[in-house]
């Protein structure tokens, strides 16, 4: 039921836009369809296995001081899909990310990318391996050009190597080809007309656009955005809402944080709720959003009564009905004892 | 005629050579990487003296005891960087301070066989002498002695080679990427780089330099001394460097040579004003140290009225104000 929602969107052509020509060629292989016809008819409970997973995280934990920031039993990302990671301020969703690309370390638990242990190896290796990620305060480049920051996403340039980067002629060619790429993505992006102003130079919201064609550069199989329409204003979060779909047409897979809901039930396939550092749900955006855990994670379990027509007593035993469960269960932690 | 000429003669002195190839190697590390190395003076204290111990110690000969020094160099880099570049930009100000203040005191109390405390080691100059094609042209040239002119004149060569390839890495992708790095280095992490790799070519790059403008100085002054390296050698290297405009390839030179033009000229100019001003006012001891409150005054000046140097990008600037 949840997967033919998205079909229209699928099948419209609509979107002229140009296509990455470094693309691997296993992409072909497994077009957007196929990723989400293998979400169909899954179950919504957190942690539930896909077909074909690009993305593997098992019992990854973060803990800072007494704050268990991060604990997360399994999460599996379906490749060739649009997942939205949500959840209330605090849940631990940028850390998470932080954790999956390597920026942090988990205290436990191990992740795979494409069956690859990712264990042990460095942000920047995971970066090349084909996960490239965003940050929620965008990370250009201030006093580099537009086109240098884009040719600095480039990989595997001869010109970076130290011993190579005093000879020019040495890297002239590939530097023509990257700049080719990198004026082919802002053209799409709509940032050609900038390339020579520095990236410092930019409005918040091309300062986005910049940072997502900058990681298109490398090449990725797998995008991460960290809340890519933060403070972007609403014509731009159309423009920037159609080139992640166009992401997802060319093969490559996005998982994105976000608070934007209309966003998130607009282009996601498959929505991951986080809150205390669980993962409490995954589903389909609208399962998802009519889920009561989710509801009671974002809005509290008596949001929807009003306070004067609860009877005192009822709460109490509830509230007394829930320590007793807490203290029964040996999984609690202090702080979730201290919060209540 | 002294107001001219003696200015022009520390202008271009092989002292003012070394903080040169100083403010180069932190024009490497600071302008163009953003690594904060408060140790530049380490890295010529550690390429000379290991040149002058090895020659005189050891009797190893001139060119070989060059690459050593430059291999101290190298293997000063490793010891500070291995254990700081992982972490945030103060703790590499932090340590290269501290190693610079060790190598110094080490240089001036221990060792004494190899390094004659205070009065350093002498007597390495011989074989680089010999070599000297100006020997008749002793003082026809600003005063200049026929050792100091030969030492220029391999001093400045080496400056405009180091200028040179200073300039072409820094237009190519390697320098893109150190400069990305200055500017944030998480996001070029994001983008594949291996940002510990760099930062320390970039360091291991910029203490070599540092080591040549050892070597100059060295073979200068015709002895290496504990007290040339100590902290006001890296400052003063950072302030003609700041004076110049980092992240420009010949800032560095610019700036040495208008600091010591301007200084001697301070000098001279302050000592013959004192012949003439009552002894009260202007006492010839204390133009040491009015010289440098005046230079430090015309620094200030420079900082609010040009922040960006006299060859930086008021554009750039700009960007930071935002």
């Amino acid at each position: 039921m949840p997967a033919d929602r998205d079909e229209p969107t699928l099948d419209k052509t609509t979107l002229d836009k140009a296509p990455l020509d470094k693309a691997p060629s296993h992409r072909a292989a497994t077009d957007g369809k196929a990723g989400l016809a293998g979400l169909a008819g899954l179950s919504t409970d957190p942690g539930v296995a896909k077909p074909d997973p690009i993305l593997v995280a098992t019992g990854m934990t973060r803990t800072f001081g007494g704050l268990k920031a991060v604990d997360v039993a399994h999460l599996e990302i379906q490749r060739g899909v649009i997942t939205a990671l949500i959840g209330p301020n605090g849940a631990g969703k940028t850390t998470f990310f932080n954790l999956l690309t390597g920026f942090d370390r988990p205290d436990a638990g191990e992740r795979w990318f494409n069956g690859r242990s990712l264990k042990r190896v460095s942000a920047s290796r995971v970066a090349r391996l084909g996960m490239v990620r965003t940050f929620q305060l965008t990370k250009v480049l201030s006093k580099l050009t537009v086109l240098e920051n884009m040719r600095l996403g480039a990989t595997g340039q001869l010109g970076e190597k130290m011993w190579a980067g005093w000879l020019p002629f040495l890297w002239r060619d590939q530097e023509k080809e990257v700049t080719g790429r990198a004026r082919e993505l802002l053209t799409r992006f709509k940032l050609d007309t900038k390339e020579d102003d520095f990236a410092g130079a930019l409005s918040g919201g091309q300062r986005k656009l910049l940072e997502m064609a900058r990681a298109l550069m490398v090449g990725p199989e797998l995008v991460m955005l960290d809340e890519p329409m933060a403070g972007v204003n609403p014509a731009l979060k159309q423009s920037l809402l159609g080139h992640v779909k166009s992401l997802r047409e060319e093969g490559m897979t996005v998982l994105f944080v976000e608070h934007d809901m209309d966003m998130v039930r607009d282009i996601s396939d498959w929505v991951v709720v986080m809150a205390q550092g669980q993962i409490i749900a995954e589903g389909p955006p609208d399962a998802v959003m009519a889920d009561q855990r989710v509801i009671d994670a974002y809005l509290g379990a008596h949001h929807d009564v009003d306070i004067t027509e609860l009877d005192p007593e009822v709460v109490a035993l509830e509230v007394e009905a829930e320590i007793g469960a807490e203290h029964g269960s040996t999984g609690a932690s202090t702080t979730e004892e201290l919060e209540r | 005629m002294d107001l001219i000429t003696t200015p022009l003669h520390d202008a271009f002195a092989p002292v003012a050579i070394s903080y040169v190839l100083a403010a180069m190697g932190l024009n490497i590390h600071y302008g163009y990487t953003g690594l904060l190395n408060f140790g530049q003076a380490a890295f010529a204290a550690a390429g000379s003296y290991a040149m002058a111990v090895t020659i005189v110690s050891f009797g190893v000969p001139f060119i070989p005891a060059i690459l050593l020094g430059l291999a101290a160099s190298v293997v000063l880099s490793l010891v500070m960087g291995v254990p700081t570049l992982r972490l945030r930009a103060d703790y590499l100000a932090i340590v290269t301070i501290a190693v610079a203040e060790i190598l110094r005191l080490l240089f001036s109390t221990s060792f004494k066989k190899y390094f004659h405390a205070r009065d350093g080691v002498s007597g390495f100059t011989g074989t680089f002498r010999s070599w000297n094609p100006f020997k008749d042209m002793e003082g026809t040239f600003l005063s200049f002695s026929a050792n100091d002119l030969w030492v220029m004149v391999v001093g400045w060569i080496i400056v405009a080679l180091v200028s040179t390839l200073v300039f072409l890495l820094m237009r190519s992708p390697w320098g893109r990427v150190l400069k990305s790095i200055r500017e944030d280095e998480d996001a070029v992490r994001s983008l594949g780089k291996n940002v510990y790799g760099y930062k320390m070519q970039a360091l291991v790059l910029g203490g070599m330099i540092g080591a040549m403008g050892g070597f100059v100085g060295a073979l200068g002054l015709a002895s290496v001394q504990p007290d040339t390296f100590n902290t006001d050698f890296t400052f003063i290297a950072f302030t003609m460097l700041i004076l110049g405009g980092a992240a420009r390839v010949l800032s560095p030179a610019v700036g040495a040579v208008l600091f010591w033009g301007v200084l001697s000229f301070m000098s001279v100019a302050l000592s013959e004003l004192s012949d003439i001003v009552p002894g009260d006012l202007l006492d010839s001891n204390r133009i040491g140290n009015i010289r440098f409150a005046v230079v430090g005054l015309v620094l200030m000046l420079l900082m609010i009225y040009r922040p960006q140097g006299l060859f930086g990008d008021r554009k750039e600037i700009a960007i930071d104000a935002r």
